[in-house]
This record gives C-alpha cells, structure tokens and sequence, in this order.
C-alpha cells in the first residue's frame, strides 16, 4: 500500500526529473546554444554601431528566449510519454496538477534559470546599455516561468501526436504576447531612465497566474493524451 | 471472501467499434483473472479501465466497493498497473530505477540489491538501462512486484520478452501474491505453467480463427 506523502511523492518526482535531465545535457544544452547563436547574429546582421543593438538588445533577447522555449518544450512529456511514465504518473496517488507542477519546476531549472543567469552575457553582446542589464535579468528571472508554464500545457496537449513542435507554437506563442510587451517594455523604460516598477509588476502577477492555473490545465491535457 | 473488483455493464468504443458491450464480473479477493482474446480484441483498453487510466463510454468499476471517481487516491494505493511500455527510465540506471519507482510506490527499499537478485539484475545496476536487453528492462519494471503490497495487480502481457526463467520466477511471485490473498488481473498470449487456485478466464472479441 502506498502511504508516501504528496510531498514526497513531489520531490521523487522532481529527483526523477533533476537526474534524468543531469544524464541527458545535450536536451538541456541545445535550446540555449540556439539561444546564444540567435543573439550573436544579430549584431553580425544588423551591424554592430552600439546604438542601434542597444535599443533593440531587450526585443531580440526575449524573442530568442521564446523560441528556445518552444524549442525545448518537447523534452517535457515527449520521454514520459514514450517509455510509460506519464501513464504511470496518473496512477501515482497524488493531485495530477501538483505533479505537473513539479515537473514544470525542474523544466524550468534547467531551461529557464540558465538564461536569467547567461542574461549578462548576452546583454554585452548586443551591447545593451548598463542601466538596463538588471531590470532583463529580472524581467527573465519573472519571466521564465511563465515560459515553462505555457509550452508545457501546449507540450501536455500534442505529446501524443506524433509531432506536434509546430502545432505547439501555434498554439502557445500568442500566449506569450502579453508577456514580450512588459518584459520589453520593462527594459526599455530602465534604458530611459524611468521606474519600472509598473512593468516587473504586471510580470509577477502573469507569473503568480499562470504558474497557479496552468498545471489544471497540464493535468486535463495530458489525462487526454494518455487516453 | 470479499469482492476485490465489481465492473457493471462495461462498454467502451475505440476508434469507431465496440471492443466489448454490457460487460460485467466480479473478481474475489485472492482470484486470478485471466484476459485472453486476439490482437484488437480490447484486453489493453478493458485492463487500462480498471486501472483508472480509462473511462468506460458506459458502466462502471467499483473497487473495494468503491468507485474510481469518488475517491482515486484510495483506488490509486491499492492497485499497482504495468502497462506494456515499462516505464523505465532509459537514461537512469537499474538500481536509480528500481529506487525511485519505489520511492512512488511509497515503499523504502531497505536493501536494493537483494531486490535486484531476486529478479536477476544483480551486476547489471550501474549500466543505464538504454543499454540493456528488452526483457532486461522489463524485469526492472517488474521489480515493482517484489515489493509491493497494492492488493491489486493489473498487468498487460508481463511476459513480453522475458526468458523462460524470467516467466517461470514470474509466476512464483504471482502465486506468492495469491497466497497472500492478493488478486491479480493479467493478459497474455502465453498459457501460464501455473495453476492459480481460483482461475477465471475472460474472453474477449471473436475469435479470428477456427
């Protein structure tokens, strides 16, 4: 009989995913050398005068960010699905969504936290002004989550079709719309000098809303995929 | 002798046909239910319905006299289900495997490696199990069984790819789990050399030859 705490049966499953994730580097490496070669085009493309890529520099960041998202949203249920472990996670005797949760935790660990601690990098290679390398690193550290919360819905719901990458994108991208305009626009208002308390405070309450209601919506999507 | 399983008037349609209609037994504790049928026949479906996975387009399943819908959790702590794919994780190791599948099923293992003797595995545990055979994968998922006390076993075709003395350890652990009073619900398209004290066989679909 099974009497291990929800908690427990949470950390196992985020153990699971933590060593899993840790064996299989180049999943977790992959959207983030897109990443990085998305952003160091761009001043080969657009030419490297300061003025022009620092104005830019915040836009090309997030929309690289949201593309590697999607570009890395497969690995969330893809392996679950094939070798039976999402089957098996729905007869574990804890809420559905509070496992998604989990598992949306650790995706975002390895795929969100890399790019609020790499923002640095990529912020002086497009040549983003001083005053604005803390509101992006913020604005991605409110951000990423709501990354990691929107593809693994849109993940949840197509695991069981064959490929689905470009159904996800179509499906998730105008989600992140709301999230591009205050991300940016947080950056922007820090360039010119202004606060942007307005801006990261609309971006940690989509946060606190999405990381809340999304896993539902994890739980109901893959209890159809299962199916 | 108390009723482990109670289906009612089971009825599921996939993909546009009726796999079973108006399907009803009762299973005791203690009683081996034998699925048999051809391919198609509808024996994964009826075993994923039992196990929670499903729902019937009709009918329904009451386990320990209660059903799935008021109270899963319950269901989900007295039943223990291996579908066909194992869930083995390939990048993990057996011993990582066996380890954190029973850290799910809530169980501490107090000593991994007799656990992984008894199935065969010993010498094997530090290799991931992308790298080992079929059947060696399928005997890390069915470890689960050697430490487990869910009441209820539902398992979908368990001997798949294992060797003759994997089935035969197999169907000791299934007679020990029935002398324990514990039930047990299998498809196969292998007869079983055992015999189980109380066998109930269910048919399912037609026949396709004879």
């Amino acid at each position: 009989m099974n009497n291990a705490s929800t908690w427990q049966l949470l950390k196992t499953v985020m153990l699971r995913d933590a060593k899993v994730a840790l064996r299989k580097r180049s999943d977790i490496l992959n959207p983030l050398v897109f990443l990085l070669i998305v952003v160091s085009l761009f001043p080969l493309a657009v030419g490297p005068g300061p003025d022009i890529l620092g104005r830019i520099a915040a836009g090309v960041i997030w929309v690289a960010a949201l593309l590697s998202a999607l570009l890395g949203s497969e690995r969330l249920f893809r392996d679950d699905y094939l070798d039976g472990s999402l089957e098996q996670l729905l007869l574990v005797p804890a809420p559905l969504s509070a496992l998604a949760l989990a598992k949306v935790a650790v995706h975002w660990l390895f795929a969100g936290l890399p790019l609020v601690i790499l923002s640095p990098v990529l912020a002086l290679l497009l040549k983003l002004p001083f005053e604005g390398w803390g509101t992006l690193a913020l604005s991605l550290l409110l951000g990423t989550p709501i990354l990691s919360a929107l593809t693994a819905i849109g993940a949840a719901l197509t695991v069981s079709l064959g490929r689905g990458g470009a159904l996800v994108s179509l499906l998730i991208l105008p989600l992140f719309i709301p999230l591009l305009i205050f991300a940016t626009a947080a950056v922007e208002a820090a360039l010119l000098g202004m606060p942007v308390s307005g801006q990261l405070a609309w971006l940690a309450a989509l946060m606190v809303l999405t990381v809340t209601l999304s896993p539902l919506a994890i739980a109901a999507s893959i209890r159809v995929s299962v199916n | 002798m108390s009723t482990v399983v109670d289906a009612r008037e089971l009825t599921s349609i996939r993909a546009g046909r009726v796999l079973f209609e108006a399907l009803s037994f009762k299973l005791e504790a203690g009683a081996v239910l034998y699925v048999a049928g051809p391919n198609g026949a509808g024996k994964s479906t009826l075993l994923r319905i039992l196990a929670g996975l499903l729902r019937p387009l009709e009918g329904d399943v009451q386990l320990f006299g209660q059903a799935l819908r008021h109270d899963p959790e319950h269901w989900q702590r007295q039943t223990l289900f291996i579908g066909h794919k194992p869930a083995v994780k390939p990048a993990l190791t057996a011993i990582e495997n066996i380890q954190l599948q029973a850290q799910l099923d809530g169980i501490q293992l107090d000593d991994p490696w007799a656990l992984l003797e008894q199935v065969g595995l010993l010498g094997l545990e530090d290799i991931p199990a992308q790298q080992l055979s079929a059947g060696q994968q399928r005997r890390i998922a069915l470890a689960r069984l050697w430490y487990s006390s869910a009441k209820l076993w539902i398992l979908d075709e368990p001997f798949t790819a294992l060797d003759q003395v994997g089935i035969e350890l197999l169907q000791q652990r299934f007679a020990a789990h029935q002398a324990n009073q514990g039930s047990l619900i299998l498809t196969s398209h292998q007869a079983l050399t055992w015999r189980p004290k109380t066998l109930q066989v269910l048919e399912l679909g037609e026949v396709a030859y004879e």
